[in-house]
């Protein structure tokens, strides 16, 4: 059984967790084109080695950050997404 | 009796033909490079020789002819989709696969068994009939048909009530068959070789090299070759070499796990199918149960096995077919799914001049070899995309048209 450690919850099957796809900056809704837009909603990097996602808790609604092979099907290391986003910074301007 | 046939016989010692010939130096030059020696790139292969002529053609693989998901899928054709795009272009790879092993001379094991979608649903019973009258106003053979009928085909299916999912009605596509997927690749590669298109398996590709926009050649492990045109006909692996040419891809890669159980006695003709359970599941000429289930719950570029998937295919098997239960499984493998947003696939011209693509296959190539390699090589031959390929152009993501296939997908991913 694959075990993902859950920062929340622990160590608990992969099955009851989603995956949310690859950490990417969301595009300035005030500024992105069409472009950017279809760019941030279908392009994926798809890399062979670590990669950094969110995954979902799915019984605790809880959210979170893991960075993990994926040739070698490892979980490198999970975190809060507070690590890389600060919950009280603006939105990036860019 | 052939005269030929005589001939071999009368012959004092009978060595054996070598069906492939042995591989070559590999050149400096090469008019079109063909990334990938499964059955797509193969089958490109072969119709760029007979039906444009253009035979300057190098096909690689990084390991051996049709080792990567021409050797993994589960062997199932149907054409029973849903939109008019999909039904159209799956629709003429059945006619194409129907008359492909007398043309490849060849024998395919093609077989016409019929493919059964089961509707535990109302829901699902409504998204059948849509999808019969859109095949059946295409002219591609689908019907409704309801547990009286589902009975007559498919002996031993638990049509009871009694179940989590009573099956309530299929959708019927008598077309549906199953063929050998590795004589595919073989025949193919045989009949391009015999025109002159070169096959090099072991020979990995490192690098594609881009001046101006446009392909002058692709690094390999054995060496630099230049070249007019290439093809990247690598499923499981699509983002990675469109990544060495520069561009990325609405492509998310997932392992797909099946298996095979020990052969049995001859008991099921047509392929059944269960969305709402996951699964499908037929019986090979061998005997042997197959049996698929959803892609992988995330994406790895490993093709490992895991007790996950036996345990949650092999449960929803066991509510189909209850007399399955002391049958044992003989194998286990995965296969590496190019999933794609709309589950369609993604073929046609890149951002990279003279470089195509056939990519985004998910679930759903090994049914579309012929038609795919035939269409793709029409591109490449005459640098215009044909009608059938224009819905899944790579472009169709930022115009924000995409087809929309995901109700046609033979099990929920």
């Amino acid at each position: 059984m694959k075990i993902m450690p859950c920062p929340l919850n622990g160590p608990r099957p992969i099955q009851e967790f989603t995956c949310g796809g690859e950490v990417v900056a969301t595009p300035n809704p005030d500024r992105a084109d069409a472009e950017t837009w279809a760019d941030y909603l279908f392009l994926h990097h798809n890399a062979a080695g670590i990669v950094r996602e969110w995954w979902y808790h799915v019984p605790t609604s809880f959210w979170f950050i893991a960075d993990r092979n994926t040739v070698t099907d490892e979980i490198v290391r999970t975190f809060l997404p507070r690590e890389l986003f600060r919950p009280d910074a603006q939105r990036d301007q860019p | 009796m052939p005269l030929g046939l005589l001939k071999y016989g009368l012959r004092p010692r009978r060595p054996p033909d070598r069906f492939l010939p042995p591989r070559p130096e590999l050149k400096r030059a090469y008019d079109t490079v063909i990334i990938g020696g499964g059955g797509h790139g193969l089958a490109a292969a072969y119709y760029l020789a007979v039906d444009h002529g253009i035979t300057d053609v190098a096909v690689l693989d990084k390991g051996y002819l049709g080792g990567g998901n021409t050797g993994r899928n589960t062997a199932i054709v149907r054409a029973n989709y849903l939109t008019e795009d999909g039904v159209r272009f799956y629709a003429e790879s059945l006619d194409l696969w129907r008359g492909l092993s007398g043309e490849l001379d060849f024998n395919l094991q093609y077989s016409e068994r019929g493919h059964l979608t089961l509707a535990h649903a109302d829901s699902a019973i409504r998204t059948m009939r849509w999808r019969a009258e859109v095949n059946k106003h295409l002219g591609v053979d689908s019907e409704l048909i309801f547990p009286d009928e589902i009975a007559r085909l498919v002996p031993g299916l638990d049509l009871s009530s009694d179940v989590r999912h009573p099956v309530l009605a299929a959708l019927y596509h008598p077309p549906g068959a199953t063929a050998r997927h590795d004589a595919v690749v073989w025949a193919y590669a045989a009949r391009a070789a015999a025109r002159g298109v070169e096959l090099h398996s072991d020979t990995e590709v490192t690098g594609i090299e881009v001046e101006g926009g446009r392909v002058t050649g692709v690094e390999t492990s054995r060496g630099t070759i230049s070249c007019n045109r290439v093809l990247q006909a690598v499923a499981g692996q699509s983002s990675l070499v469109s990544g060495m040419a520069g561009f990325r891809l609405p492509i998310h890669t997932v392992p797909l796990q099946a298996c095979v159980s020990l052969p049995l006695k001859p008991w099921l003709d047509p392929i059944v199918v269960s969305g709402s359970l996951h699964v499908y599941i037929w019986q090979s000429a061998r005997g042997e149960v197959v049996i698929g289930g959803a892609t992988d719950p995330y994406g790895l570029y490993a093709n490992r096995s895991t007790l996950e998937f036996a345990e949650g295919t092999l449960l929803p098997v066991l509510e189909l077919f209850p007399f399955l239960a002391n049958v044992k499984m003989l194998r286990q493998w995965a296969g590496m799914c190019d999933m794609t947003p709309d589950f369609s696939p993604v073929m046609g011209v890149t951002p990279v001049e003279n470089l195509y693509i056939d990519a985004g296959w998910g679930t759903w190539g090994f049914k579309a070899t012929p038609v795919c390699g035939k269409r793709m090589a029409e591109l490449i031959a005459t640098g215009r995309t044909p009608d059938l390929l224009q819905p899944f152009r790579l472009s169709r993501f930022a115009e924000f048209e995409q087809v929309g296939e995901k109700g046609a997908a033979s099990v929920g991913h």
